[in-house]
């Protein structure tokens, strides 16, 4: 966040869609095509929800008229397919809050403070929003945040720290990197000597280890020591024992996982975890609020990426006659019409 | 059909008869077996179906591939017998197979 997005007060605009997966991302198709702007919000700090996070290189055999595509090729895709409306990205940032106003339209805050005043919300969340995956240690919950962090917001939350890294992958090894220069000492254990990180930063690490200015462990976490959120040492089991780290701050690095989150506090039903809707228009049980793909809840619903394109179109129907309640919208062909291929900017 | 037997953390245990071409996550799931969650539902791309191979069997059922090891990261108490259940088809080969299920999947 920078000052001036706080001084410049709230984002005001049309259409806020919570979630920048599959279904997110089409949604600004279809709203696009009724000339309704969008703004995406995602924790994620790139587009495509799950096909991008979870699996990038596995093939998706279902998306019509795609005999194959991966989870990053679809979403490289509908990024190219959605560009001519210009919807603008708030990645790396959670929505928190969602409130209607006295005038009928919403407002909605980030963990980020920033906040969005709109008609019409898509909540498009999927699973929930993307978490950090806790290590199941005990008593863990009390160090974090203040000696257990799972991203970096503050570098001086580090120095001059004794410094644990835990995974084998990127995140792991790029703070590894970054934080071992201001460090007091810095470890990073993975529970194997194979890392799935960039072989350049594997590489790096690999002679911070040999010139002693960092330590490699190969083993795994089975307890944490300390008082009042201050963490001391963590207990390791490696091939040779256990041991004990000197540690008061600990980075686990072990993948997302999808958690409702603060969707829950929203104030819209939901059932065991998820919004119903009606299969005209997709709206929750608040009008003006819609629910699109795999968050969402009907009689016969699947949760399938095409479904969810399908609803995004129902749902633009329906955010249009909100936004504009005179306006008379003509059903047309994107291949004929010459207004919709100006949109596209084909024409 | 291959006999599987499972064992919870707190000891109790339970033998399935799995179907032959499933995995062994997809007949876990058939038969209820708690403990196995497999979020994402066999793409090895969640780590929530870890199993501890009985050391008995670890020779039978084999290493896991590139893919797997790489998701194992992903899975907590990692041990030399650790697989993930999506990954290991039911076979005659396995019948008998005995698994540890972890006291938590994370
Ligand atoms: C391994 C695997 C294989 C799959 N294969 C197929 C397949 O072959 N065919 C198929 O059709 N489907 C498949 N799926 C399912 C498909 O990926 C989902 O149906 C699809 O991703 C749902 O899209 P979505 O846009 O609704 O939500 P998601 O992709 O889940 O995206 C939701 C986004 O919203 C964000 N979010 C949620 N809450 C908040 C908040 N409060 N603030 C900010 N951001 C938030 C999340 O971080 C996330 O990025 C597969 C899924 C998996 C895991
Ligand atoms: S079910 Fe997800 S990795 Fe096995």
């Amino acid at each position: 966040m920078t000052a001036t997005e706080t001084d410049t007060g709230p984002i005001e605009t049309d259409c806020v869609i919570v979630g920048a997966g599959p279904c997110g991302l089409f949604a600004v198709f279809e709203l696009g095509l009724l000339d309704i702007r969008a703004h995406l919000i995602d924790i994620l700090d790139r587009p495509g929800g799950q096909c991008a996070e979870l699996y990038p290189e596995k093939p998706i055999y279902d998306i019509p008229a795609l005999p194959v595509v991966s989870g990053q090729g679809l979403v490289d895709a509908l990024m190219e397919q959605i560009k001519p409306f210009e919807p603008t990205f708030h990645l790396g940032e959670r929505v928190d809050a969602l409130e209607r106003l006295p005038d009928g339209r919403f407002r909605l805050r980030t963990d980020r403070d920033k906040e969005f005043v709109t008609k019409v919300i898509v909540i498009a969340a999927g699973g929930g929003s993307f978490t950090p995956k806790r290590p199941p240690l005990p008593g863990i919950e009390a160090f974090e945040g203040q000696s257990v962090f799972y991203s970096v917001r503050r570098m001086s939350d580090f120095e001059g720290r004794d410094i644990l890294i835990v995974g084998g992958g990127d995140s792991a090894l790029d703070w590894t990197l970054n934080l071992q220069p201001i460090a007091r000492s810095l470890t990073l254990m993975h529970r194997r000597d194979e890392f799935r990180g960039a072989p350049h930063s594997v590489e790096k690490m690999r002679q911070l280890v040999a010139s002693g200015a960092m330590k490699l462990v190969i083993g795994q976490m089975t307890g944490l020591e300390g008082e009042n959120g201050e963490l001391a040492k963590v207990h390791v089991k490696t091939k040779a024992g256990d041991e004990t780290l000197v540690a008061d701050r600990l980075m686990p690095f072990f993948g997302l996982t999808m958690k409702l989150g603060p969707l829950a506090d929203w104030g819209l039903n939901l059932e065991e975890n998820l919004i119903p809707v009606d299969t005209e228009k997709f709206e929750t049980s608040e009008p003006g609020i819609f629910a699109i793909g795999d968050i969402n809840t009907y009689p016969g619903k699947l949760k399938l990426i095409l479904s969810g394109f399908h609803e995004a179109a129902l749902m633009a129907q329906a955010a249009n006659r909100v936004i504009y309640p005179d306006r008379k919208v003509v059903f047309q062909y994107t291949t004929s019409s010459s207004s919709l291929q100006k949109k596209l900017g084909v024409r | 059909m291959a006999k599987i037997t499972f064992i919870q953390h707190d000891g109790k245990s339970q033998t399935i008869e799995a179907e032959k071409g499933l995995t062994v996550m997809e007949a876990a799931k058939k038969n209820m077996v708690p403990g196995i969650d497999a979020e994402c539902g066999g793409a090895c791309a969640c780590a929530t179906c870890h199993v501890y191979v009985d050391p008995a069997w670890t020779g039978v059922v084999g290493k896991p591939a590139e893919m797997e090891a790489d998701m194992l990261d992903f899975a907590f108490d990692v041990r030399d017998e650790s697989r993930l259940s999506c990954q290991i088809k039911v076979s005659d080969a396995i019948d008998g197979l005995v698994l540890r299920v972890p006291a938590k999947q994370f």
